[in-house]
């Protein structure tokens, strides 16, 4: 069990059977009045949020939340498949449970598939991954202001601002966490 | 506060600070100059006490067999009931578990105490005494803190504790004591909307909410304690002080069997303090948050950017 001591952004517990985790945190206390730990928490399965305060005597259940290596397989009508490479065994997330992931997601790609009480809620991806960029406008010759940015597609469909002296069919590293482009990858 | 990352380097975040910690300095200096000239002696009283006075919500650090002082209240009173009529003391004060964008486990605490005072002498005081330090510091009638312009010149606004309640909280005050809803009320509705246009005494507290502070004859359903608030900061804490050693000595049990029923720390009672309450004279005495008016002055939103090391960067 965790006490109100505890309490922190990134908190993850356990509140009537639902997983949360502390958005946004304060400690406020009158100088001779009683401790007070504001919290803002987000709901794991929905995205709900709501804000409560905590006395120190409150104690609090820690949300049962493990990541396990998984490998994406394919997508099935609105359903994302995803196998456990030990087991062999199969989970599904649904496409709000990927969310902004699907735009780096390439077939076979490793990620963190989150567990709440064994069951999958959501996943993480690799921080940097490689993309293809399948469609790019023509550069207009001259542009070589430097800093100048351009939009093309990479292979998962995401578009993504990268340098004016990128070409169609190279691959480019991406940042998975900001969604932006780091660098060109040779090759 | 600041995350780690900005925290590896000391010349960097140092650089940054150099502005809060200039007007820490004027601040600190200024304020012994109005002291001396309104005749105060500065005192030393030890940071390291036996018997720290047994508070609800206030918890001490044990050093040794011993505590480190939650706040110097007790030697002053001391020094009062052995005659000096006024006396202040700046000094470290450490407090388990406060750990905040307000609030540090260590931090300086300005105290002063006056003989023959009364709380309502001391709001005066402290008013009339930090108009002048603001004054010197630049701040004529003006202070600007969190998009709050607020205008310093005298009077500055004074409201009672239920006043307050029946303005800004959605229950009265008899509903949030009832509901032990009291600090929930005060932190969430009251405090945010204190000292917004010019600083605000809040004034007689609930008798239950001030363990060393003296009753009020005319209504002991308020104790003659008061604290003041600018721009919704919490600042300083004063109160007519209780000489009654008997009641302080019920109050004080009170407070260690709550604390009992807590699982804190047995404090053993402070029995030298009592026998000086016996003989103090009529005092009233307030502590004041050096960090917090220092976060004012440097328009600064957490308390870490007044000090030079917060805890977690030792």
């Amino acid at each position: 069990m965790y006490t109100a001591s505890d309490l922190r952004k990134g908190l993850r517990l356990k509140i009537d059977s639902d997983p949360y985790v502390i958005t946004e945190f304060n400690f406020v206390k009158p100088g001779k009045g009683q401790a007070l730990y504001r919290c803002r928490l987000k709901n794991m399965l929905n995205g709900s949020q709501f804000e409560r305060t905590f006395r120190s005597v409150d104690v609090f259940e820690p949300a049962d939340l493990r990541e396990k290596k998984m490998q994406y397989l394919y997508k099935e009508g609105d359903k994302y498949c995803f196998m456990d490479n030990e087991n062999y065994e199969q989970v599904y997330l649904s496409e709000d449970q990927v969310g902004d992931a699907v735009n780096f997601m390439t077939d076979n790609i490793e990620v963190e598939i989150l567990l709440f009480e064994d069951r999958p809620i959501g996943l993480s991806l690799p921080n940097f991954v490689e993309l293809v960029v399948t469609e790019s406008e023509p550069w207009a010759k001259g542009d070589t202001v430097s800093g100048a940015t351009k939009p093309v597609k990479v292979q998962t469909g995401y578009t993504i601002l990268v340098p004016t002296f990128i070409t169609e069919g190279e691959k480019i590293r991406i940042d998975t966490r900001t969604g932006e482009y780091l660098t060109r990858v040779k090759g | 506060m600041m995350s780690d990352t900005e925290h590896r380097d000391d010349r960097f975040y140092l650089t940054r600070k150099a502005h809060a910690l200039g007007l820490r300095a004027s601040f600190l200096q200024s304020l012994r100059r109005r002291f001396a000239a309104l005749d105060f002696l500065e005192v030393e009283t030890p940071v390291r006490v036996p018997s720290p006075a047994p508070e609800e919500h206030i918890e001490a650090l044990p050093a040794g067999d011993w505590f480190l002082q939650t706040s110097p209240e007790l030697g002053m009173k001391r020094l009062i009931a052995a005659g000096f009529p006024r006396i202040f003391q700046i000094c470290k004060c450490f407090r388990a578990g406060e750990r905040g964008a307000r609030h540090l486990p260590e931090f300086t605490l300005l105290e002063w105490y006056v003989a023959g005072f009364d709380y309502r002498d001391l709001m005066d005081q402290c008013e009339a005494l930090l108009i002048a330090v603001l004054k010197e510091m630049g701040h004529d009638r003006h202070l600007v803190w969190q998009n709050r312009r607020l205008t310093l010149t005298a009077p500055w606004e004074r409201v009672t504790v239920a006043d307050a309640f029946a303005r800004y909280a959605p229950v009265k005050l008899e509903k949030a004591l009832a509901d032990q809803q009291f600090d929930e009320m005060l932190t969430e509705h009251v405090e945010p909307r204190l000292g917004c246009d010019r600083p605000t005494f809040l004034y007689d507290y609930p008798a239950p909410m001030a363990a060393l502070a003296r009753v009020k004859k005319s209504d002991p359903s308020v104790a003659e304690r008061f604290e003041l608030y600018i721009a919704g900061l919490e600042i300083a804490n004063g109160f007519s002080e209780l000489t009654d050693a008997a009641e302080q000595r019920q109050r004080f049990e009170e407070a260690l069997r709550v604390r009992a029923r807590k699982n804190w720390a047995p404090y053993r009672m402070p029995e030298k303090f009592l026998d000086a309450l016996a003989v103090m004279p009529d005092a009233a005495g307030i502590a004041l948050g050096i960090d917090r008016m220092v976060m004012l002055l440097a328009a600064a939103s957490s308390i870490d950017d007044v000090v030079a090391f917060p805890p977690e960067t030792l």
